[in-house]
């Protein structure tokens, strides 16, 4: 039973990892039905920008602090320089913008910071913290605690702040949008530069355990993917649960289906993220777009 | 004949002399290059059936491409199945495959169907590990080229060249009669406006799930071609990238155009090996940008951006008459 | 005085399709104009056209000033509010929120809590669901919410599009008494777009009748009302 608490929390640790994720690209996509293939390595360079500000001497929360800031500022920005000139291209095409980005971020980090992998410390203690009887890595804990804390603060946001809503309204109905003066435009750029932020905290909190490398991000994006197809990609409380799920469910299939092994736990986790496509093709709060004739 | 047909038959047959005449001049390692590109091509002209024409998203093609490769290493290797063989039945297995994936996908829309798809592009080479009594596992099956048939003087490379320029003739050509018709018309319309197709009476159904076979089946041919001129399978070379690559050639060479499987291809083989010549450092990063200038400066791929230009210099040439 | 709104030879298109031909008026500061034609004439696009949604040539003035190259949100911050066809609610928000948005582009952005207070008393109805999602109202409910929402920017210049479309006519005499009231109390000056002549021509102080993209006839409504062509195409006897 011990165990079983165990793998689930320590499932719920990475599980928040991916929500972050997911919930990056959720964001992005249902301000412009556009999927960002980039989103993981923006997050893997903003985790090399926190570790020079570490090996500067700064502290750890101080770089934290100052990484998201950047991290921010960098998602508006690849906003207005980058996809702003092809916002009007075909969808497929803005793909392949992202799927540039990516290469480039993935190849700059590569060259700057070499492909030797690097420590990241973790800001919780390394000793163990015991729960009603049950023994916990201190740092799966923390991924959880901070991942919330995000969480809520986001969802806080949206829900009761002017600006949230009018990047709600902007992404629900551009035209009405502008209708009430709000500058379309800049409530894409600012979604780019939150879900630019959650990634951030996705990398920093994941470089303790995975170890900094310029393709460290890269099956965490694929986990995001199949997170935020699950829980339906136009529902970022779906993109969290998606989240959450895929990674006690990765967890736990690794540890208790003996004959999978690590090799096709990866495989498996897949799997059953096209078995409920199949039964619910919009994820399991996702919504299907109704199409007027 | 409008002026792009036009246009199209006289580049096709200037790119059919100069593709025989290549051979000729170069060395077995950059013909080779040009053999790997027209496979892709083939490969592409299958995605660009079901992306550019039938709208449906694949990230995930290079399955398909993996799949052919096996099938036709797995029955040289093991039963000795003459290689001409092997293309035709990749084609049918392949197919097979595509078709039975399209059905469940027809439910997924947007970015599901192309979760779906990565997720077997993903699964694919897992899989391949793992059965390794059939498929060699990890270290993969090794091949040899076959020699040139009837005594022709090519060597090996030179005649896979030939085989490989064949194919893909045969198939730009069935393709075109495919998409100018009737198919390629419904196509479009199931596309662009689904409920106005079904309510002319297509069976958008079947149209979708058909085209998602012949797609794959097109790829498991280029697959097959690619396991005969490497003479070699492995799991890890059909990865993720290779399946992002399809789709990146898909859409610079031009979706929902034929030529535009051509350029695509060149973009993919030749690009990557220009970018390390610009930089050893982070070729990478050069490809990323050329990627994005490319759709900067051509959003509907190079064929778009071609047909743009030969109809703005026709639209020039009226006025004054 | 300088008119509120005034058009010079303006053109308007809908990609190449061209639907307004050289239009030109002035609307007076305050009071209610109204255009009348028949579908297809181009009264949406005229709108339109002010609220900067669609490709024009030819010069556009709002209180002396040019907006002809503006974009929408820049010029709905100067004080052009528009209810549109169709009603632009914002579905999955709620009633409260929409009003809320309505005063984003406001000038003082202060006097928004009192006009939301105000627009609730207008309209009671939107007070009772005003955590409804908009999506759930009724047809009617959500002309209301869209002409109370383009109220909530307190705007010098109102458009609205069929304001009259889908509701119950005791309903529409109703709203056509609030937006009198509104007008003599705010000073706005209103633009009507109406398929309800009878009521339209009630309501307005000055009539613009719209053929094929043309402004064939324009003056006061009492004038207009006893036009022959008018009376026969517009008010059926």
């Amino acid at each position: 039973m011990d165990v079983l608490m165990q793998q689930i929390v320590s499932g719920l640790a990475t599980g928040s990892i991916y929500a972050s994720l997911a919930l990056a690209l959720v964001m992005i996509y249902k301000a412009t039905d556009v999927v960002n293939f980039a989103q993981g390595e923006m997050a893997m360079f903003a985790t090399y920008l926190c570790w020079s500000m570490l090996q500067a001497g700064l502290p750890y929360w101080v770089a934290f602090g100052a990484t998201l800031v950047i991290a921010f500022a960098g998602g508006v920005l690849i906003e207005r320089v980058v996809i702003r000139p092809v916002e009007r291209a075909p969808l497929l095409s803005i793909l392949i913008v992202t799927i540039g980005l990516l290469t480039i971020f993935n190849s700059l980090a590569g060259w700057i910071y070499s492909y030797v992998q690097k420590p990241f410390p973790s800001p919780f203690p390394a000793a163990p913290l015991t729960v009603g009887g049950v023994t916990f890595g201190a740092h799966d804990l923390g991924q959880i605690g901070v991942t919330l804390v995000a969480l809520l603060a986001i969802f806080a946001f949206f829900r009761f702040t002017p600006l949230g809503l009018a990047m709600r309204a902007a992404a629900q109905n551009p035209v009405s949008s502008r209708l009430v003066g709000i500058r379309v435009g800049w409530m894409l750029a600012l979604g780019w530069g939150l879900a630019a932020m959650f990634g951030a905290v996705a990398g920093m909190l994941i470089a303790p355990t995975l170890f900094l490398d310029p393709n460290m991000m890269g099956s965490v994006q694929i986990y995001a993917f199949a997170a935020a197809t699950l829980g339906g990609f136009s529902s970022p409380v779906g993109a969290v649960i998606g989240g959450l799920s895929v990674g006690v469910i990765e967890n736990l299939t690794g540890t208790y289906v003996k004959f999978i092994g690590t090799d096709l736990k990866f495989s498996v986790a897949l799997i059953i993220i096209l078995i409920v496509l199949v039964v619910k093709p919009a994820g399991l709060l996702g919504r299907r777009a109704v199409r007027r004739v | 004949m409008t002026h792009t047909k036009f246009a199209g038959s006289w580049t096709a047959a200037l790119f059919t002399a100069l593709a025989c005449a290549l051979p000729s001049g170069l060395s077995n390692f950059h013909l080779f290059q040009f053999t790997q590109t027209y496979i892709y091509a083939i490969a592409m002209l299958g995605l660009n059936l079901l992306t550019g024409y039938s709208g449906q998203i694949s990230i995930g093609h290079g399955a398909f491409y993996a799949a052919g490769a096996y099938v036709a290493a797995i029955m040289m290797d093991r039963w000795n199945i003459p290689y001409a063989c092997t293309i035709p039945a990749a084609a049918v297995i392949c197919f097979a495959a595509g078709y039975l994936f399209g059905l469940p996908a027809l439910r997924l829309e947007g970015p599901y169907l192309a979760l779906a798809t990565f997720c077997l592009a993903l699964v694919v080479p897992q899989i391949l590990k793992h059965f390794d009594q059939w498929t060699g596992g990890s270290q993969g099956i090794v091949l040899t080229k076959p020699a040139a048939p009837f005594g022709l003087p090519l060597n090996p490379d030179q005649w896979l060249y030939f085989l490989c320029l064949l194919v893909l003739l045969a198939l730009l050509f069935a393709t075109a009669g495919l998409v100018q018709g009737r198919v390629g018309r419904s196509l479009v319309a199931i596309r662009d406006n689904p409920a106005a197709a079904s309510a002319m009476g297509i069976d958008t159904a079947l149209y979708k799930t058909v085209t998602f076979g012949l797609s794959a089946a097109y790829t498991g041919v280029a697959g097959a071609l690619s396991a005969i001129a490497v003479a070699y399978v492995a799991p890890d070379s059909f990865n993720i990238f290779l399946s992002d690559n399809l789709l990146i050639g898909v859409v610079i060479g031009g979706l929902g155009s034929i030529s535009g499987a051509l350029y695509g291809a060149f973009f993919i083989e030749f690009v990557p090996t220009w970018t390390q010549d610009i930089s050893k450092a982070a070729p990478w990063a050069i490809f990323g940008v050329v990627l994005i200038a490319f759709v900067y400066v051509m959003p509907l791929g190079i064929a778009g951006g071609l047909r743009a230009a030969i109809g703005q210099r026709f639209a020039r040439a009226k006025p004054s008459q | 005085m300088t008119p509120i709104l005034e058009a010079r030879r303006l053109n308007a298109f809908y990609d190449e399709a061209q639907v307004l031909h050289e239009i030109s008026f002035a609307i007076a500061p305050g009071g209610i104009t109204t255009i009348l034609g028949a579908n297809g004439a181009g009264k949406t696009t005229l709108l339109r056209a002010v609220s900067r949604m669609v490709r024009t040539t030819g010069e556009l003035l709002f209180d002396g000033r040019s907006i002809a190259r503006m974009a929408t949100e820049d010029v709905v911050r100067l004080g052009i509010a528009h209810a549109p066809e169709g009603r632009g609610t914002f579905g999955d928000l709620t009633v409260e929120e929409n009003l809320k948005l309505g005063a984003w582009g406001r000038r003082d952005r202060a006097g928004a809590p009192a006009d939301m207070k105000r627009m609730y008393r207008y309209f009671p109805r939107l007070h009772e669901r005003s955590r409804s999602a908009a999506g759930t109202l009724s047809g009617g409910e959500q002309q209301m919410l869209a002409i109370a929402r383009a109220l909530m920017l307190a705007p010098r210049l109102l458009l609205l599009d069929e304001p009259s479309l889908g509701l119950a006519p005791l309903v529409v005499r109703d709203i056509f008494g609030i937006l009198r009231t509104v007008a003599l109390e705010t000073g706005v000056a209103i633009l009507l777009v109406e398929q309800n002549a009878a009521l339209a021509l009630e309501l307005a102080d000055h009539v613009f009748l719209l053929e094929t993209g043309r402004i064939m006839v324009e003056g006061p409504s009492t004038v207009l009302r006893e036009n022959e062509a008018v009376r026969r195409a517009y008010l059926g006897y």
